[in-house]
């Protein structure tokens, strides 16, 4: 048991360690901005479909859902309400945070395992590259970054799919819609739904690096890393969202 | 001569003497939890000469070339190389030091997100900011070196085991170290590939005058990095078998158990009737 804490409290301390080499690697030289222009492409471009399409999905399905109990109250005009709300402050950060803990941590764990198995990483060393700067550095500033723009995007595309829904399922007027959409959203909600990803895109990108980094044990290892960085990444994203939310709620409202 | 080095403590001077140490180990021990990997290890290796490392696997010998690098750090002892202490140094300062060596990884270590010349050309572009027209000359060149000039676009995907090893060797010669660290270069290769493979490490130590550590299994690799040199006539590169006193500038050391079994020249190894040696060699 006492060895199980010893070994968890050292990962951590681990993981702590690599983020502070992280952020100082990201306001200080050498800085390897080729590939921070690479990681932006490949972590937002390159997650862009299946965000969209997680999105649109949502939204849609969140005003089947809403439009049924909103009929119990003849509230039916008010799903546009229910859609921009939950998406904004809540689904939009926690789907695009598990599509990206799927999509984006899986594929750094993957590529930076295999790179520590088949020496790469101690080859980057070796010709005097600090591997923190030149793999984790362009990576954490691109989840940093590009989960707020595919958050935003999400978000978007799911009050289409809601529109969508509302006008020829529910004969909701597009109008009323609309107006029922930008109304229920105060400042803070908006606050909530761009913060939330700036958190959720770091925390996914960083163990995604962090066990990628850690693999030990040939390709059977980066098979191994690839499932824990999916598996804890997801649930970090549920488990931070909520914290976030809580600290949000006290800051805002 | 470790004294002197401790008293002047970068010891820039004694490095330009001829005959002087490039990397030297003085009591190194190593131990990875329970398990001892290296139990007070001495040796020098001399500018320009070679040191050839054998001992069967989990003996300590890649773990060397590593604690030369500062991939790893030693329990205790010290590690000079190029007059400098590298075991108690952080990685920024790690930095400067593997500037002057090369390391020639197990299997290659190529980048395989990058091609040939990418790969090559690196550390002169990436690390050293060289001009992109001075890094492909360059490249260029060290692939002729090597007799890969024709695969610089190709991707390390596309080479056999041979050409990815030779690749290698190109990659840290590149940026013209005065070290060179070889771990396994033949180890899985046929023996007319691992043949070349040597060659390349002739060459880069008699014509370009670089010091190398060479960790093998192999024996016949090691004997014939140890027996022959490379000279350079009418513009035409040869290997001849070396003279005496060549031969003797490659010392091989024997490992076993984390300990040195046998340290001297190719010669004084065939001759030596030691049973472990002897089982070694048969």
């Amino acid at each position: 048991m006492t060895e199980w804490v010893k070994a968890a409290v050292r990962e951590i301390q681990e993981y702590v360690r690599m983020q502070g080499a992280a952020l100082r690697g990201a306001v200080t030289r050498p800085f390897y901005f080729r590939d921070v222009v690479e990681q932006f492409e490949q972590i937002g471009l390159g997650s862009l479909t299946v965000v969209v399409l997680t999105g649109f999905f949502t939204g849609a399905v969140l005003a089947l859902q809403t439009g049924l109990t909103l009929d119990q109250f003849g509230a039916r005009p008010f799903v546009g309400q229910l859609v921009s709300a939950s998406m904004i402050k809540e689904l939009g950060p926690v789907l695009t945070g598990l599509m990206l803990a799927g999509r984006v941590g899986s594929g750094i764990a993957a590529e930076l395992g295999s790179m520590v198995v088949t020496d790469q990483i101690s080859a980057l060393r070796a010709l005097g590259t600090d591997p923190v700067r030149k793999l984790v550095v362009p990576r954490m500033l691109a989840g940093l970054f590009m989960a707020p723009v595919l958050t935003v995007i999400a978000n978007s595309v799911g009050m289409v799919g809601g529109w969508l829904i509302a006008v020829f399922q529910l004969r909701v007027p597009s109008s009323l819609y609309w107006s029922s959409v930008v109304d229920v959203l105060l400042f803070a909600d908006v606050w909530m739904g761009l913060v939330k990803p700036f958190v959720l895109g770091y925390v996914i990108v960083t163990i995604g690096c962090y066990v990628g980094l850690t693999t030990r044990g040939g390709t059977q290892g980066v098979g191994r890393a690839t499932t824990n960085a999916v598996v804890v990444a997801s649930v970090a994203v549920i488990a931070v969202d909520f914290f976030v939310t809580r600290l949000l709620i006290t800051l805002l409202y | 001569m470790l004294l002197d080095i401790q008293q002047t403590q970068t010891a820039e001077e004694s490095l330009e003497e001829p005959g002087a140490p490039v990397v030297m180990f003085d009591k190194v021990s190593l131990a990875f939890d329970e398990k001892v990997i290296l139990r007070e290890i001495s040796f020098k290796l001399i500018a320009g000469h070679t040191k050839v490392f054998l001992g069967s696997s989990g003996a300590g010998k890649s773990t060397i070339l590593k604690l030369i690098l500062g991939l790893l750090r030693p329990d205790s002892g010290m590690i000079w190389v190029n007059g400098e202490r590298v075991d108690r140094m952080n990685e920024r300062e790690l930095m400067t030091v593997r500037a002057d060596l090369g390391m020639v990884f197990q299997e290659g270590a190529l980048f395989d997100s990058l091609t040939v010349a990418e790969n090559v050309g690196y550390k002169l572009l990436d690390e050293l900011h060289q001009p992109p027209t001075q890094v492909r000359a360059r490249v260029e060149e060290v692939l002729g070196f090597i007799g890969l000039g024709e695969f610089a676009d190709r991707m390390p995907s596309e080479l056999s085991g041979g050409q990815r090893r030779r690749v290698a060797i190109a990659r840290a010669m590149a940026a013209k170290p005065r070290v060179l660290l070889y771990d396994e270069p033949t180890t899985g290769l046929d023996p007319i590939t691992g043949t070349t493979v040597d060659e390349e490490i002739i060459k880069l130590r008699d014509l370009e005058n670089v010091s190398s550590i060479v960790v093998t299994h192999q024996l016949r690799d090691a004997f014939y990095i140890a027996t022959h040199e490379a000279v350079r006539e009418q513009g035409q590169i040869r290997l001849q078998v070396a003279g005496e006193e060549k031969a003797e500038e490659a010392e091989f050391i024997m490992l076993r158990d984390g300990g040195i079994v046998f340290e001297g020249t190719a010669a004084e190894l065939r001759a030596s009737t030691n049973p472990y040696l002897k089982t070694f060699l048969s």
